[in-house]
């Protein structure tokens, strides 16, 4: 009988652990990587000819980047490695993909999404200029090219990235013209219990909030955005917030980072038909799966890493080496029972710890109900919030798949990663019921743009 | 805009190699992405669809599909993803209504 | 017995495209009561996930009365409904390829029989059809050009009815799915899951893909398959192909047609279609048929192979055996009428059907020849 196919989507801490996992139980995992290398986003990998060292790159995860990098590049031909690859579509029992023009269609008997995460988005006046940029898009630039996004970079939004970025932008040599945070310094005293889980982390936190303040970079807390400001040809020219005692503050930039923590990617789990269940402290849908990993879906498939839910690249290890001994068990084969329980409760505190930062960085979710009607909602069809406030006035829509139907809210290239989650909360507040009422966009193939010259020959 | 958007901060030392924006010649580096080298030479990646407005990308992890461009000869590449290559030759603008028309 | 009861002159089950026009005309043109019932989201199967085609070419020479008059329906559509449903008379042509070149007999043939039924067709060749449409890839050798064919956006139409019939007194229940339906003494009594109940002397069963269920609680059993339409949408680029397009050929698997719609985005429909389940209410695309689309699709337009799709659809759409619609009254049960089971051609007749529906519902007769359409060819009762 052929060895059963384990299919593992992602080659960042997760995938990168789940690979590992499945590789020492003597089997040949295919690993699937939209990137050129593996290591995902968090821990990107600069380009061959860059010579910057770990530690001007990863900061205090510079040790954790090195040995998720290592650990993959041991694995040398004990996994079947597609880099460049874009799983595009789940169905029939298949995981469908893309590479330039070649596509293929792999069974499998067990399949690990490690798909990771993007920045989570609430738009603001102007986030459509030229110049404004994912947080995340924002580390990437650093990190992966070492280039900063603007000569003038104001980071704004919520959630441990916005310091860690704003902090390698200053240690990187870059002016950040102010840091600027929505969530408030109380919000982060409630949060104190439960960040607590992982004390050197949490004291990394405060270290980078010093950071900042010692280079003399204004940082604000409690912040209401206002607008971005600038030329819709030309591109950002600065950035107006609220303070908490109403007053107004300006500062000049010609690029802004902004996000509010992450949100997982989704879409293949959708797919491969998971279930989907409303998360009340993020306010979000995210997949269903038990402890280990295991979603609820018609062939054995695991979630795993910050694509299932965002617990941080830490815990990403720690789930895709879970989700893979559970996959392993699940086809039969011998697993360390002692190490599930071990990384069980490893993954369960990462979980208090990521509870603590959503209590501490909450997803300023009634900044939608606030927006102007003029404000794009939708960065990739130009859709205002008043066009989907008008579209449910006119069609009672009173959902986000039927809102997309009649306003093409989410219809466009991104398929609603960027502005799915603050739709659903502008139509909430606009429709007066609960955000989990609004529903979620559902996934639709291909998770990114498919090459119409799919199949021909090169 | 001859200004650039993206400002280098560090990696400086690598061979030239040379693209052409809208047919000017533009130095830009090995290892770059397409994305990097068009905005460390100018400020916006491309003519939005909708609007009278310019885009300059977003995510730069090939999620956003916002940095999508137009090559010389009518192809599209995803400017954060793509590798910059010597002799690539892109343009900012949206091409004429008759892009269809060439085999 | 305490379920609440709605009365109407006419009710019509299944809230697509031909069930909520009717409830416009029979509201807008005979002042009818109607009760409008959709199991799931108005126009949300096949009326909202088809390809949008407004293209009488191609449909069989006694539908082109029908068409015609649905037509005059789409071209006033934004002004009658007080909603854009992105109607754009653009054109269509139907093109054949060179290894079917007996194709081209047959489109004249066809533009000759459809002249006299008011459909203008102009067959196009060579250097002609290569002029004034150079995207075509080099295997197309004929096309027939209807100009006064178009496109509209499906996923607006029908609730753009249904809105605009609410607007005019018409009830419309959402989310109702009806479980029994008889007629006792002169009304007929249709009992939704939650036990809500809907009387009128009248019915119209509307339904698509479900109608079958509905139609043999009155003896009339048809055979209706379900399937999926293979649907992709492309990046937005810049306006270039004004006519909508479309293969003609016997082979399912070369069927594919395309759109450009005003703001750019290029539709794609056609080639193989999938299997789908009525009762679940969802379908998937399967990834080989978009494949095998796309493939498709560079043969008929090459440059079209330098774009990306960014989202590909389906829906539920009801197939007859002989691809007919069923159209007209029931053969056993006086009140009762049908319209549905379009086979995936029937949106742009969509708005004339309900027209022709409502009149003949509301005076008794019309003048469009529903004779093709009768029940009594799957049932036999008579």
């Amino acid at each position: 009988m052929a060895e059963p196919r384990v299919i593992i989507v992602g080659a960042g801490p997760a995938g990168v652990r789940a690979a590992e996992t499945v590789a020492a139980a003597g089997l040949t995992p295919i690993v699937i990587d939209e990137g050129r290398r593996a290591g995902g986003q968090i821990y990107r990998r600069q380009p061959d000819n860059f010579r910057r060292p770990y530690g001007d790159l990863y900061g205090t995860e510079a040790e954790r980047a090195k040995a998720v990098h290592d650990g993959f590049d041991a694995l040398g031909d004990s996994i079947d490695y597609r880099a460049e690859t874009l799983v595009w579509n789940i169905a029939d029992g298949h995981v469908w993909t893309a590479s330039g023009k070649a596509q293929e269609a792999l069974p499998y008997d067990a399949l690990i999404l490690c798909t990771g995460a993007t920045d989570r988005l609430m738009p603001m006046a102007g986030w459509d200029l030229p110049g404004t940029y994912s947080l995340g898009g924002s580390q990437v630039a650093l990190k992966a090219q070492a280039v900063s996004i603007g000569s003038q970079v104001v980071f704004l939004g919520t959630g441990p990235l916005l310091y860690l970025v704003a902090s390698q932008y200053i240690k990187a040599g870059a002016r950040v013209a102010a840091v600027l945070d929505t969530s408030s310094f109380t919000a982060r005293i409630t949060a104190l219990p439960d960040l607590l889980a992982l004390p050197s982390v949490l004291w990394n936190g405060i270290a980078l909030t010093r950071a900042i303040k010692a280079a003399g970079v204004p940082l604000l807390t409690g912040v209401t955005p206002v607008a971005i400001q600038g030329d819709a040809k030309t591109g950002v020219t600065g950035v107006t917030v609220r303070l908490g005692n109403g007053e107004e503050r300006h500062f000049a930039a010609d690029a802004v980072a902004m996000g509010y923590h992450l949100r997982p990617e989704t879409q293949l789990a959708d797919l491969a038909r998971c279930i989907f269940a409303f998360d009340d402290l993020t306010r979000q849908y995210l997949p269903v799966r038990d402890g280990d990993g295991r979603a609820d879906a018609p062939i054995p498939l695991y979630l795993a890493g910050d694509g299932a839910k965002v617990l941080g690249a830490r815990s990403a290890e720690a789930s895709g080496r879970l989700a893979a001994l559970a996959a392993l068990r699940d086809l039969g084969l011998p697993v360390d029972k002692g190490a599930m329980i071990m990384l069980r409760r490893e993954v369960g505190r990462y979980g208090r710890f990521a509870r603590g930062l959503a209590k501490a960085f909450p997803w300023p979710h009634s900044h939608a109900a606030a927006l102007a009607d003029d404000t794009i909602l939708c960065r990739c069809e130009c859709v205002t919030v008043g066009d989907v406030r008008r579209t449910m006035d006119v069609t009672g829509a009173a959902e986000t798949n039927r809102a997309k139907a009649f306003s093409r809210i989410g219809m466009g290239r991104c398929q609603g990663r960027y502005c799915g989650h603050a739709a659903a909360e502008v139509i909430a507040a606009h429709g007066d019921f609960p955000v989990a009422d609004a529903g979620r966009l559902r996934g639709q193939a291909p998770v990114k743009p498919l090459p119409i010259a799919i199949g021909e020959p090169e | 805009m001859s200004q650039g958007r993206f400002v280098r901060l560090a990696e400086r030392d690598r061979p030239a190699i040379h693209i052409s924006i809208d047919g000017t010649r533009v130095r830009a580096m090995e290892g770059d992405t397409l994305m990097v080298a068009m905005l460390a030479a100018g400020g916006t990646l491309r003519q939005s669809e909708f609007t009278e407005g310019n885009r300059a990308g977003f995510c730069l992890m090939g999620a956003c599909q916002d940095c999508w461009v137009w090559t010389e000869s009518g192809h599209r590449l995803r400017a954060c993803s793509t590798v910059a290559e010597d002799g690539m030759s892109v343009t900012t603008s949206q091409p004429g209504a008759s892009w269809p028309n060439h085999g | 017995m305490t379920n609440p009861v709605t009365h109407s002159d006419v009710l019509i089950i299944g809230g697509g495209l031909m069930g909520s026009s009717a409830a416009f005309f029979l509201r807008h043109a005979h002042g009818k009561s109607v009760t409008l019932i959709e199991s799931d989201l108005v126009g949300r199967q096949a009326s909202g996930t088809n390809f949008g085609n407004v293209r009488r070419q191609g449909r069989p020479i006694h539908q082109l009365h029908l068409a015609n008059r649905s037509l005059e329906i789409w071209r006033k559509a934004n002004k009658l409904l007080g909603s854009d449903v992105e109607y754009l008379q653009s054109g269509h042509i139907r093109v054949c390829y060179r290894e079917r070149s007996e194709n081209i007999a047959k489109m004249e043939e066809y533009a000759a029989d459809a002249r006299q039924n008011g459909l203008d067709l102009e067959i196009l060749t060579g250097n002609t059809l290569r002029d004034r449409f150079p995207f075509f890839g080099t295997d197309v050798v004929a096309g027939s050009y209807s100009a006064l064919d178009g496109h509209a956006n499906p996923r607006l139409a029908a609730p753009a009815f249904a809105r605009a019939a609410q607007k005019l007194g018409a009830q419309v229940f959402e989310n109702t799915r009806i479980s029994h339906v008889t007629k006792a003494g002169t009304d007929f009594i249709a009992t939704a899951k939650d036990g809500r109940v809907f009387k009128a002397p009248i019915l119209l069963i509307t339904a698509g893909a479900w109608a079958g269920e509905l139609s043999a609680q009155f003896g009339e059993p048809v055979k209706l398959t379900a399937r999926s339409p293979t649907m992709s949408v492309t990046e937005p680029v810049p306006y270039a192909i004004a006519p909508a397009v479309g293969v003609m050929t016997p082979l399912e698997v070369e069927t594919v047609y395309f759109r450009q719609v005003a703001r750019g985005n290029i539709v794609l429909g056609g080639s193989t279609r999938g299997p789908a389940v009525a009762e679940t209410y969802r379908s998937f695309v399967k990834p080989q048929n978009t494949l095998t689309q796309l493939q498709q699709l560079r043969r008929l337009a090459p440059a079209l192979a330098r774009l990306n799709i960014i989202r590909v659809w389906t829906g539920i759409e009801g197939y007859m055996d002989d691809s007919l619609p069923v159209m007209g009254p029931s053969g056993t049960t006086s009140g009762l009428f049908y319209a549905f089971g379009f086979s995936g051609s029937g949106f742009q007749i969509g708005p004339g059907v309900g027209q022709t529906m409502a009149e003949l519902i509301a005076t008794g007769a019309t003048g469009i020849d529903l004779s093709h359409y009768r029940v009594e060819r799957f049932t036999g009762v008579k």
